[in-house]
Formats: structure tokens, C-alpha cells, sequence
């Protein structure tokens, strides 16, 4: 183990020393959060476009991380919490004009609805159930909207308006930037924050020994399904600015795939590590447009590379403490 | 058509379809019951069945035809190369892996699936294969109702393949020491079994029936895709599931209710086969959630 933390902290070693150091940690994200502010001008449409994507797959995947990595349980089908929040987003100023800001703390409360129904039944049972479970409810999502007059079948919904924020009509790539960036700043600071708090703590201890946290007093099945409410929020925020940002939504962004590569993310930097997070959905954006080369086998190349970090470093590319168990 | 003539036919489409899912239930409960883990990459190993024994089939076809004989020789070779990729993959990946955290493991697990499927994905472009095989379609007429060689064969088949297992694991000594294995791993080596020898004959006959399953299927249906192994994978969980995962009549049993519940559930109005797959995953959640030990599984507290 020491000798791999050696090697791993040699290519990622300044970064995780900056990050890890409280001194340096401010001014480090203060500098890298002014050239993510300055930097779209310089940048040019496509980088803003992939960056925005980046930021969106930040907050999923620090979503995710808050179920797979705080609470320990396998989510495989957390895409539907990203389609609900889209889809009610996009059916509410759609189909009834309704005010995108208000349909947003809607899409919030059915997705923590959808995270109660399916994980109040299932999160009693054996944690690989709950995995299946959830793979099953995401395709019971996505094969609804397909299949659902009022989500607009499989062509999906289109037309869906951008919002106004006092007077700012946010529209162009740009903006979105700025939206996403924002976001996922937000969902940084939750996740610290709740990985720092009394339910935080109550998840660690419920990660590593159940049976133990139960005798400390923990409610193990409400904390756990406080993570996954909590986690189906993030999705379901996501899913409601992704639906503005692009207009249109369509079933087959909820897939299973979109489910696995939010999972690759959390786990490939590193479970229940931020940064590590934050580093794996920049990875699993940015890794293919850098493989777009290799054609049919990026998603071979990204799978082997899962399975290799796996069986490696299942503490993920991130080099530090607290890894997922 | 009259009711009892619908029943009919979709009595004999639910055994057909239950025949795939109790033949690939059975490798998910073997292999859940001794190293406890879920196989996520075993439906995958029943796509990859299909390809081989299709390969086999172009391979062979020449010499033997592509009638059933051709296509059981095919079946055979598909068994015997995609066990043995499954033991592959037991000694790769999940063997380091066995005193991992669960978490860990399952991941690992959907890494594995994750890679046959994209390798099949790159080796076939994402396109359909089409497997021709010269079945023909002849069959008998029992009153109004038809029923398809192709459809007895292939229930007798898998019905004769359970049997042979339903042998081995009662009658044999590998058999016996698989049951061990599934109820204790320490006792069984203080007993002078060789656990991960015995590990390693489950993936081979767990993954050999899944390949079984697949080549069939292939032949059947008459194509063959890298995504294939993704529903029947998690539909044969569900059969699993539903018999008592662990258990090899309730994998059998499973497969069967399971493929019975989906040829009628598509003939309620409003449901339709659009809907079969939710159908499905519905059932898997109720029965989680109602009876989490299945039929016939044995009652098991267990925790992450």
C-alpha cells in the first residue's frame, strides 16, 4: 500500500500536498477559482462547452459520492434522479409554462420523494440488493419516459425555455458557464460541510461497522436514507439546469451509461475523497475529447482503466487518507 | 382468439423465455452462494456465449451443418471457452478481491461487465449479428394452438441441462464440496477442501450455463448484440431473486415465474410490451421488498 501511495502521490503529489496543506489550501482555490472566472474569453466556444460539462458532472458526481462515498451504499441508477429533475423541470415550463424557478424546488422535492420510495423499502436489505434495485428503478425511469406521452415519448421534450434572473436572460454557453460554475462551487461547500457534520460523522461510522454505529445510537436506515434524499437532490439540480442549458431532453441521456460514468467519476478519483471526486469528473469529461482517436474503444479504454484502479488503488487516483472502504 | 387459446400460447412463450432466465438465474445463485458476491458481468458472459457459439457455429458449420446437431457441438465449444473465461475473470478480478470490502468488489464486478460489453462493443462496431442457423420452422398442432420444434427442443435442452446440474451438485463430489463451500469457507479448508479450486469449478458451470443460455437464445431469436447480456442479466437476478438467491431449485423456479409473469403481463390491457421490462423490475421490487428470502431461500441476516 505504501510504496503504491508513493508512486501515485509522485504524479499527483503537489496537487494533494497544496490541497491538503490548510495554509496554502485558500489562496489555492482562491487563485483556481479567479482563472476559472477570467478564463472563458480566453478560452473559446468549445472549451466553455466541455468545461460546463465538467462542472455538471462535478455536481453529479458529488452527489453520488455523498451515497457511494459518505453512506457506502451502490447506487446504479442514479441518472434517475438527474432525469427526474430534468423532466419535471422540462414537463412543468413546457407543457405549462410554469416559471423556471419555481419548478426548481419542485424538481428538489419529487426527487427526494423518488429517493424515499425507492430507497425506504430497499435500504433494510443486504447493500448488493439496493445495487440492483436501483439499476432497475433507473431503467423504470428512463423506459417510462420513453414511453410516457406527457415526458414526450422517445424524441423526448424540446423548446424548453432559459431562464430570466433579475433582468439577465441566461442563454448563451457563456452564461451557462458561469450557472454551472456556480453550482458546482455550491455543491463543494455542501459536501464539506456535511462530510464535517453530526450526519457526516453518523455516515463514516455506519460506513465502517453498522452494527457498531447502531449500538452508538445511530438509526442506520435514516441515515443512510438521508444520503440518498440528499444525493437525489444533487442529481435532481443538475438535471433541472441541464434541461434549461441544452432546450431539450430526450430518454436516452438517462441511461445506464450515463449512470455508470457518474460512478466512474466518484470512484476513478476516489470515494469519498472531494477533490478526488472533483478530479474524476473532470477525467471522465475531458478523457474521452482527449481519446476521441480511439473511436469504438474509448469506452473500452475508460472500462479497463476502471478495472485496473480497482484492483490496484480502489482508494482511487487521489492520493490520501479517509478512502472508501 | 379465444382466452384459453391466448393462455395457451403464452404458457408456451413463458417457458421458452423462462428456460433463458432460470439458465442464467442459475449461475448468479451458484456463484452468490459461494463467494457471495453478484456477478454483475454474468449476463455479459451470456452475451459473449452468444458470440462464441456463434463463431463456433460459422467455425464448424461446414462440416456438421447448422441444424440442431451443428448448433448443440457449437453450444458445447461456447460452454466449454466461456467457462473458462469465467475463471479467468474469477482469478483476475474478483479472487484478489474476496476479503475486499463489499463495496469494492461489486464495483469491481460492474468493471467487468463494463469491459466485455465495450469489447464486443469495439469488436462488433455496435452492430446487430445475425446468426443463421437453418432450424426451419416446422412444429405440431395441438388444436389451435402451434408449438414449434424449435421451441421443444430448446425447453428440453435447458431442461436437460438443469438435470445434469441438479446431478452434479447432489451426486458428485465436487458437487458436495460446492455446498460446503457456499455455508462455510474456513471449516471447509480445516476439512481438506480446496476452497479456491472449488470457487473456480462454480464460475466454470455457473458461466458455462449462462454461455449455454446465450448461444441458444442466438440461434433462436436469430441476432446477436453487445447489449444483450444487460437486460437478461438483471432480469435474471430477478429470477433469482424471486426463487431465493442461493438456491438452486429457486433459481430454476424463479425462471420459470418469471418468464410466465412477463408473456401474461404483456396481455393485461394497458401494460403492453413496451412496458415488459418495467413489468419486470416492478416484480423484482415487490418481491424485495415483501419477501426479500425468495421461495425457497433460506432466511439470512446479513449486513455490509
Amino acid at each position: 500500500m505504501a510504496g503504491r501511495n508513493i508512486q501515485a502521490a509522485r504524479l499527483l503529489g503537489p496537487l494533494a500536498a497544496v490541497a491538503e496543506n490548510p495554509r496554502l489550501r485558500g489562496p489555492a482555490l482562491g487563485i483556481l477559482l479567479a482563472v476559472l472566472l477570467i478564463a472563458p474569453p480566453a478560452l473559446g466556444s468549445y472549451a466553455t462547452v466541455i468545461l460546463t460539462n465538467a462542472f455538471l458532472y462535478v455536481v453529479l458526481a458529488l452527489g453520488l459520492n455523498i451515497v457511494v462515498g459518505y453512506a457506502g451504499l451502490l447506487d446504479l441508477g442514479y441518472a434517475a434522479f438527474f432525469a427526474v429533475g430534468a423532466y419535471t423541470v422540462g414537463i412543468l415550463t413546457e407543457r405549462f409554462g410554469v416559471n423556471f424557478w419555481v419548478t426548481l424546488p419542485i424538481a428538489l422535492a419529487v426527487a427526494g420523494l423518488a429517493g424515499v420510495i425507492i430507497g425506504g423499502p430497499t435500504l433494510r436489505l443486504r447493500s448488493d440488493y439496493l445495487a440492483i434495485v436501483t439499476l432497475g428503478f433507473g431503467e423504470i425511469v428512463r423506459i417510462s419516459a420513453r414511453n410516457m406521452k406527457i415526458t414526450g415519448s422517445a424524441s423526448g421534450l424540446t423548446g424548453i425555455e432559459q431562464p430570466w434572473l433579475f433582468g439577465w436572460h441566461i442563454a448563451t454557453p457563456r452564461d451557462f458557464y458561469y450557472v454551472f460554475l456556480l453550482l458546482a462551487v455550491l455543491a463543494v461547500f455542501i459536501s464539506v460541510r456535511l462530510a464535517g457534520s453530526r450526519l457526516g460523522r453518523a455516515w463514516l461510522y455506519v460506513r465502517y461497522d453498522e452494527d457498531a454505529a447502531e449500538a452508538m445510537g445511530i438509526d442506520r436506515v435514516r441515515v443512510k436514507l438521508a444520503a440518498y434524499i440528499i444525493g437525489a437532490m444533487f442529481g435532481a439540480t443538475a438535471g433541472a439546469f441541464f434541461a434549461v442549458n441544452l432546450g431539450a431532453i430526450s430518454p436516452e441521456s438517462f441511461s445506464f451509461n450515463q449512470s455508470v460514468l457518474i460512478l466512474m467519476a466518484v470512484v476513478l478519483g476516489g470515494m469519498g475523497k472531494i477533490p478526488g471526486v472533483i478530479l474524476g469528473a473532470f477525467v471522465v469529461i475531458i478523457g474521452p475529447e482527449l481519446l476521441r482517436a480511439a473511436g469504438d474503444l474509448r469506452l473500452l479504454i475508460f472500462a479497463i482503466f476502471l478495472l485496473l484502479i480497482m484492483l490496484f488503488r480502489p482508494s482511487g487516483i487521489w492520493p490520501g487518507r479517509r478512502a472508501g472502504r | 382468439m379465444s382466452l384459453s387459446v391466448i393462455i395457451a400460447h403464452q404458457l408456451v412463450n413463458g417457458l421458452v423465455l423462462g428456460s433463458f432466465y432460470a439458465l442464467v438465474a442459475l449461475g448468479y445463485t451458484m456463484i452468490f452462494g459461494v463467494i457471495k458476491l453478484l456477478n454483475f458481468a454474468h449476463g455479459d458472459l451470456y452475451m459473449v456465449g452468444g458470440f462464441v457459439g456463434f463463431l463456433a457455429l460459422s467455425a464448424i458449420s461446414g462440416v456438421v451443418g447448422s441444424g440442431w446437431g451443428g448448433i448443440f457441438l457449437a453450444m458445447l465449444l461456447s460452454m466449454i471457452g466461456v467457462g473458462c473465461l469465467g475463471v479467468l475473470i474469477e482469478r483476475i478480478a474478483y479472487h484478489p478481491m474476496l476479503h475486499a470490502p463489499r463495496l469494492s468488489i461489486l464495483i469491481t464486478a460492474l468493471a467487468v461487465s463494463l469491459v466485455l460489453q465495450n469489447a464486443v462493443l469495439a469488436l462488433t462496431g455496435g452492430q446487430y449479428t445475425a446468426f443463421h442457423t437453418d432450424l426451419g420452422f416446422g412444429g405440431i398442432h395441438l388444436g389451435p394452438i402451434f408449438i414449434s420444434y424449435n421451441q421443444m427442443v430448446l425447453v428440453a435442452t435447458a431442461a436437460g441441462l438443469m438435470v445434469a446440474l441438479e446431478f452434479f451438485v447432489t451426486h458428485t463430489q465436487y458437487g458436495r464440496a460446492m455446498r460446503a463451500v457456499a455455508i462455510d469457507h474456513d471449516m471447509c479448508r480445516l476439512m481438506g477442501i480446496d476452497v479456491s479450486a472449488i470457487i473456480g469449478v462454480t464460475f466454470f458451470v455457473g458461466t458455462a450455463l449462462a454461455a449455454a443460455a446465450g448461444t441458444m437464445a442466438g440461434a433462436y431469436y436469430g441476432s446477436l448484440w453487445y447489449f444483450m447480456g444487460f437486460l437478461i442479466g438483471l432480469k435474471a437476478f430477478t429470477a433469482a431473486v424471486i426463487g431465493g438467491i442461493g438456491s438452486i431449485p429457486g433459481a430454476m423456479l424463479g425462471g420459470l415465474i418469471l418468464g410466465l409473469l412477463e408473456s401474461f403481463g404483456t396481455q393485461i390491457p394497458g401494460i403492453g410490451s413496451a412496458w415488459k421490462d418495467v413489468f419486470a423490475f416492478a416484480v423484482l421490487i415487490l418481491v424485495l421488498v415483501l419477501k426479500p428470502t425468495g421461495l425457497l431461500g433460506k432466511s439470512e441476516q446479513e449486513r455490509m
